[in-house]
């Protein structure tokens, strides 16, 4: 039924000031010169376009955050939110999703229109890893600059909060060091390219027999195998017990990563309804489901000597890299930001999100607790839960938040202006 | 039975809610304002762009019909209490066996010239909200008028729209009837910062049409002509029942209750703004318009309908708010100017946003109240401590267990024990930092 009486039929325009204005087109002007590459397919000069580029975006966000927050007493800064056509699901944020679907879309399945983009990551990628860029290490570098840079706004908007502050130098500490800089060196030093912040069951082909006997070849690729069996069956159940699925969720893992640092404008997008909540539950036990299955018909093919499942097990790999892989944990997943909000993957798809929160809900310290009866009811916890949780639904009645999918990342806690929320654990 | 409840706030909605949970009876919400209950302390957040108007339902629209909660959005006009009988203004009629009247309330006006016009209003219904929208159009300078909740509220919406704003306070610093002068001035100081245009002991005098019957200006009480669009009245508000008068229901400031919530007519209680204690609990108003005494007496009502008469008992005072970017806090008693019988522990942060503040019996220690800005304690541990009479010197050796703040918060607890030792000589340490395991503890240590 549509609810005619809380509706405010046209809210005034928001209200954007010049400097900001400036600060953003000049953010945006970086942005065009990736894209004018990309459509060129050719780039003249890809060292200095490179440079202008992360210049531009770097300039555009430091005076946006200069202008949005710095300028201002430090405190809760969600004015307009939902005023905003890029951050309220208006025709800037539909252009955004698009386009970053549509990149999406090239780099899994038609890199050869990024032709444009490769060739403008190649001088940094023949200096740092001594090897031409491809569209992995385009994606990986742009993952990680969207990560450091929003990453600075964020620290910036949530200046007054600690918890927020150390978080946010965690996340983009790993995905610089961990996911961007080490795999990087390995590639230069001729090792395997390893990611250490990222775990079997979210990379998938890190526990496959495929992975295992390319491994083998390297100390240091038997060592990860052996550390990522370990993190899955000992480091996450003990992590999570002392600190709840967030050790692994806001403060290391590079989906995380991203999502708290550029997705942060489209956290309040995330549907609240009970029936979301339904649905993912079955659709994340479901992924986790299809990632065990999989793995195990890999090595059962392997230990059968392929008699038994031949071909079968591998195109079931195929389906699970083309389904959950790419489509979901990528193209819908990063794409959808601004349509669905910014943990989709996380809490929706993600095979090892959901092996942590059934660790999390089963048996971990980490909860919400809630401040007496100090709750208004106001809302704002469960409209900026990137995950979706009614937050306020627990608030209101005094109870402690213990839910699978609450990554730990404070901001319920931050945003509550009656001071009723507090992670313990 | 077949109860009907005037009013869909936080008052009506809990007593619903709990006469639901008791029992089976037919219940019948009415509300003239909106289809569906709101969070009315969150409205600022939808003028603010923080939220969608849909996100201040604390219920999902399928909740009224799953707990058997009928909703219906009528005015009523005429309550006939001797058949039992309500008329609303569209010509229906509905009848019931128990009556709770939860009405809430209305903004004050004082008579001041030109009150009534076009852009002049207070905040407190929905209406009220979706008037401030229309207004802002095009708005060059706002007054508000009224240095409470409401005034500090509505100064930071306009200001959050890059509206600017002129406070007119008729106190010497922001709240001081009711803050502390330290804290006081620390609010005062901080909405300077914000760049509000605050004028304290400064009250309006007349409010000035243009041609098309919208205010223009606003007269101060020191004859200065302030320009402005839009005049807001935030000088409290009293209970909206005026279309109970002329019946045999007892009225005074609001409609009279005893401590069962029960008015002078058999099967009508009264609840929330609208409600007037006859004989409140010691230390308290007979009207309190504020949520948590709303919800509070929603419950209370519930269990008495249902079959288990309930007194109304408040507990201990709490509030809270929040003053732009500052929180507050406050457990217990703390008057804005410390009686001699009590001594006051006041720390504050350097930075001028952070303070913590405890009220204690000069004679025998006893804490009496907390008062918090920029901190966040635990209600439940106040709470404890403030019923049990716990005695100072116990509360600032366990004073870390009742600090809230999120982790990695730095706490100050150690200063403000180490003011305490300072000021009498003597030695205490904090025994413990806060924490889960630690309240535990704290509550055992309390109990005992």
């Amino acid at each position: 039924m549509q609810d005619f009486s809380l509706s405010i039929a046209q809210p005034a325009p928001a209200f954007t000031p010049w400097r900001q204005k400036v600060a953003l087109s000049l953010g945006a002007v970086g942005v065009l010169l990736l894209l004018i590459a990309w459509a060129a397919g050719k780039v003249l000069a890809p060292l200095p376009v490179l440079i202008a580029s992360f210049s531009l975006m770097a300039t555009g966000i430091w005076l946006f955050v200069r202008e949005a927050y710095l300028k201002h007493p430090s405190g809760i800064r969600n004015n307009g939110t939902w005023f905003r056509s890029l951050t309220a699901r208006g025709p800037w944020g539909w252009a955004l999703g698009v386009l970053i679907t549509g990149f999406y879309v090239c780099l899994y399945w038609f890199s050869q229109y990024l032709h444009g983009l490769i060739a403008l990551f190649t001088p940094l990628s023949e200096a740092l890893r001594h090897r031409p860029a491809d569209q992995w290490f385009v994606y990986g570098t742009l993952y990680t600059v969207a990560v450091l840079l929003m990453g600075v706004k964020f620290f910036f908007k949530y200046r007054h909060n600690a918890y927020q502050r150390l978080r946010t130098v965690s996340v983009v500490f790993f995905q610089l060091c961990f996911a961007w800089l080490l795999p990087s060196l390995l590639v230069r030093l001729q090792q395997p390219e390893l990611y250490f912040s990222y775990f079997w069951p979210l990379s998938y082909y890190q526990g496959t027999p495929m992975a295992y006997r390319s491994y083998l070849n390297s100390d240091l690729g038997l060592f990860y195998f052996f550390f990522g069996l370990v993190m899955f069956f000992i480091g996450t159940p003990v992590l999570t017990y002392f600190f709840g699925k967030r050790w692994y969720c806001s403060w290391i893992c590079g989906c995380g990563g991203l999502a708290e640092t550029a997705g942060d404008p489209f956290r309040h997008l995330s549907d609240k309804r009970l029936r979301a909540w339904k649905i993912e539950r079955w659709m994340i036990h479901g992924v986790l489901a299809f990632v065990v299955l999989m793995t195990a018909l890999l090595w059962i093919n392997v230990a059968t000597g392929s008699r038994v499942l031949q071909q079968f097990s591998e195109a079931f790999y195929k389906t699970y890299a083309f389904l959950i892989g790419a489509t979901f944990s990528g193209v819908v997943g990063v794409g959808f930001y601004p349509l669905l909000g910014s943990r989709v993957w996380c809490r929706f798809g993600c095979p090892m999100a959901a092996w942590l929160g059934i660790w999390q809900r089963k048996k971990s310290r980490f909860r919400i607790t809630t401040n007496g009866g100090l709750c208004i009811s106001c809302g704002n916890c469960s409209a900026y839960c990137e995950m979706g949780i009614d937050v306020r639904a627990y608030a209101q009645r005094g109870e402690d938040v213990v839910r699978a999918s609450c990554v730990g990342c404070g901001i319920c806690s931050a945003v509550c202006p009656r001071g009723v929320l507090r992670l313990e654990g | 039975m077949n109860v009907v409840i005037l009013g869909n706030g936080v008052a009506g909605i809990t007593a619903a809610r709990h006469i639901r949970k008791r029992s089976n009876h037919s219940i019948l919400v009415v509300s003239e304002e909106t289809d569906y209950f709101f969070s009315r302390t969150a409205l600022m957040y939808v003028y603010m762009g923080h939220l969608r108007p849909q996100d201040l339902k604390p219920y999902e629209d399928w909740f009224w019909a799953k707990n058997r909660i009928q909703l219906l959005r009528a005015r009523v006009t005429k309550v006939d209490f001797e058949n039992k009988t309500l008329r609303t203004a569209d010509g229906r009629s509905l009848t019931y066996d128990c009556l709770i009247l939860a009405t809430g309330s209305k903004s004050n006006k004082f008579g001041w010239p030109g009150q009534d016009l076009d852009g002049v209003q207070g905040l407190y219904h929905w209406q009220d909200l979706e008037a401030m929208e229309r207004h802002s159009r095009g708005l060059k300078r706002a007054v508000v008028v009224g240095g409470g909740l409401i005034g500090i509220e509505m100064a930071e919406m306009f200001h959050s729209r890059g509206i600017p704003v002129t406070f007119l306070v008729r106190e010497s610093s922001f709240w001081n009837n009711v803050l502390p002068a330290e804290e006081s001035a620390m609010i005062s100081r901080h909405i300077l910062e914000h760049g509000i245009d605050l004028r304290l002991n400064t009250e309006l005098r007349e409010i000035l049409p243009d041609a098309q019957g919208k205010c223009r200006a606003v007269i101060t009480s020191h004859g200065e002509e302030i320009s402005c669009g839009f005049v807001g009245l935030t000088v409290g508000v009293s209970p909206n029942v005026d279309f109970l008068r002329d019946t045999p229901l007892e009225i005074g400031l609001g409609i009279r209750v005893d401590e069962f919530l029960r008015t002078n007519i058999p099967d009508v209680y009264a609840i929330g703004d609208c409600a007037e204690l006859r004989q409140p609990p010691p230390g308290r108003r007979p009207v309190e318009a504020m949520w948590y005494s709303a919800r509070a007496m929603g419950e209370t009502v519930a269990r008495t309908i249902c079959g288990e008469p309930t007194l109304y008992n408040p507990g201990i005072w709490f509030n809270s708010a929040k003053f732009f970017d500052i929180e507050y806090q406050t457990y217990g008693n703390i008057p804005p100017i410390c009686p001699p019988e009590m001594e006051t522990l006041f720390w504050a942060h350097p930075d001028g946003r952070k303070s913590i503040r405890i009220n204690y019996d000069r004679i025998t220690g006893t804490v009496v109240g907390f008062n918090l800005l920029g901190i966040r304690y635990r209600h439940a541990l106040c709470d404890l401590w403030l019923r049990q009479g716990a005695h100072i010197e116990t509360v600032l050796e366990n004073l870390g267990a009742a600090n809230f703040d999120p982790e990695c918060y730095p706490a100050y607890e150690v200063e403000v024990v180490n003011l305490y030792n300072r000021r009498t000589g003597r030695a205490l340490s904090l025994k413990q930092r806060r924490g889960l395991s630690w309240l535990r503890k704290a509550f055992h240590l309390a109990s005992n």
